[in-house]
């Protein structure tokens, strides 16, 4: 089955980092096949960031991504911009603390950025509590595969704030279904 | 050791580089292609090989061409309008028979149209854009894969055949990631060198010379000029101009069949698509989906110099399909080769042609 992928949010929250770690997940460790891609601008430093990434069990023959069934949504601009018009039954994680919205999809809040903040004191592991969310909500990848692609993607140093986040994740997507 | 990899096609490139011995990248750097140079600068000097970012993409290609002439396999890559500021070098890399790899990841055009976005609009540039009469050879990646596998080859081809190989990707298959298998080495055809008591020019039968490298022993001239097979330029004679000429074109052209790479599915069909480049991957789709024994494709590899005879491979075909990232620069290329209709679908902007795209030109055109 194909998903196609959708992560927005702004420039340095890890959005394309995390697209690459969920391709890596499903490519390298679950034995699936991936396809990441992203789109920017000459313009877009600091502006709204998107990546994608499709998972098929099948090998991906166009590597575009057209129809996402999937959307996490980390700022109020991304959500604009690539979120607000996600089809009735499309997937949607947001982070409830900075991103307003009742899309007409199936939407989980996960307050991502203040769990980093506050549970795990770095806000920059916000996209990675995210993917751990995801693929709770998903099943998109397994969890194991997730956390190998994460701790082949982090600086060396934040292996284990990183797994921690995830977990938190993974706790947090697990109380919203 | 193999090792699978998640990875961008700029960086497959640079790892198919390095497999295949490349000790010499000169380049500067340009959107989409800069990623091939940093992985380059991250991997080399650590091989003991030489990084050198240039003042400009014209001194780039220079340093690559002097770094061959010390045997060294040598690279440069860019995209559009560092391609442009390449060409004169190019032609100089052509008339000195040296081998060397360009790679062009292409971004739209023209001069500095769309950054980053992809395009296949020099495709004929990279085939006629320095001046005079010439051969080169272009091969074109349609995955990450491919990136690896193909930039290896053409370090192959251009030492075989003394001449730059180009690898005519673009944005799309430079930027995105997918699974790849990265060989440690791959099989790699070495340089012939000059034998004893050969001229640096002379050729072998087939029309390819020896290659005698600097710091070998070898006396040789080097030079754009038209020249004799000793390298001295002889730029007045009528007859040695000709004669060197015809040489760099059919050393190439007339090894089209063993340079030739691509792929013939449903050769009984009627209709056909040709592509080179990722748009291969849109007919694909198009084909999985509709499992129809009467759509053909032919996908290229290489795109230059161009395999007419696998159009052959078709004999029922009633009409060719080109979808091109490009005005239809290679489905000229198409149409005088065959009898039948040859439909040109052209796309700018930077996207491939989507699945339904290329389903409705099929139920036009068939």
């Amino acid at each position: 089955m194909r998903h196609e992928v959708r992560f927005s949010g702004f420039g340095g929250q890890g959005i394309i980092l995390s697209v690459v770690v969920l391709g890596r997940a499903a490519a390298l460790y679950d034995g699936k096949h991936a396809v990441q891609t992203q789109v920017y601008g000459p313009e877009a430093r600091g502006g709204a960031s998107m990546g994608q990434v499709i998972i098929d069990d099948e090998p991906i023959l166009f590597p575009e991504v057209t129809d996402p069934d999937i959307f996490v949504i980390m700022s109020q601009q991304g959500f604009l911009k690539y979120g607000q018009d996600a089809p009735p039954d499309a997937v949607m994680l947001i982070d409830s603390g900075l991103v307003h919205a009742s899309p007409g999809c199936r939407c989980y809040g996960i307050p991502a950025t203040e769990e980093a903040k506050t549970t795990l004191g770095r806000d920059i592991v916000a996209n990675i509590v995210m993917l751990g969310a995801l693929v709770a909500v998903t099943g998109l990848v397994s969890r194991e595969a997730i956390e190998k692609a994460v701790l082949d993607s982090v600086p060396k140093g934040t292996e284990a704030l990183n797994v921690r986040a995830l977990k938190r994740g993974f706790e947090l997507g697990e109380g919203v279904i | 050791m193999s090792r699978m990899e998640f990875m961008q096609g700029n960086t497959a490139c640079a790892e198919g580089a390095l497999a295949a011995g490349c000790t010499f990248f000169g380049g500067y750097p340009i959107t989409p292609s800069t990623e091939v140079a940093e992985h380059m600068a991250l991997k080399l000097p650590k091989r003991g090989g030489v990084f050198i970012q240039m003042e400009d993409e014209i001194a780039s290609i220079a340093a690559a061409i002097g770094a061959s002439w010390t045997g060294a396999r040598a690279m440069t890559a860019t995209s559009g309008p560092g391609f442009s500021l390449m060409m004169e070098n190019i032609g100089y890399a052509v008339m000195t028979e040296t081998p060397c790899v360009i790679v062009n990841i292409q971004r739209g055009g023209p001069s500095t149209g769309q950054p980053t976005r992809a395009a296949q609009g020099d495709m004929l540039q990279c085939r006629f854009g320095s001046h005079g009469d010439y051969g080169i050879i272009a091969v074109c990646p349609a995955s990450v894969q491919e990136m690896f596998d193909l930039t290896a080859e053409a370090f192959n081809l251009a030492d075989r055949y003394r001449v730059p190989a180009f690898v005519m990707s673009d944005e799309i298959v430079g930027h995105m990631r997918e699974r790849v298998m990265l060989a440690d080495t791959v099989e790699t055809t070495p340089r012939r060198p000059l034998s004893p008591g050969r001229l640096p020019f002379e050729p072998g039968e087939d029309g390819v010379p020896g290659f005698p490298e600097f710091g070998r022993g070898h006396a040789a001239h080097v030079t754009g000029l038209t020249h004799d097979e000793r390298g001295y330029p002889d730029a007045t004679d009528h007859a040695a101009h000709e004669k060197l000429v015809r040489r760099l074109y059919q050393k190439i052209e007339s090894a089209r069949r063993e340079i030739a790479d691509y792929e013939v599915t449903n050769p009984d069909a009627e209709v056909v698509f040709v592509t080179y480049g990722p748009p291969a991957r849109t007919v694909w789709q198009v084909m999985h989906d509709l499992s129809d024994p009467a759509i053909g494709h032919l996908r290229l590899r290489l795109v230059w110099p161009f395999p007419e005879f696998a159009l052959a491979a078709f004999p029922d075909a009633k009409v060719f399909l080109m979808p091109e990232l490009n005005m239809g620069q290679i489905s000229r290329e198409v149409e005088r080769h065959v009898d039948v209709p040859v439909v040109s679908l052209p796309k700018l902007g930077g996207e491939l042609h989507t699945p339904a795209e290329l389903k409705r030109a099929l139920e036009v055109h068939r």
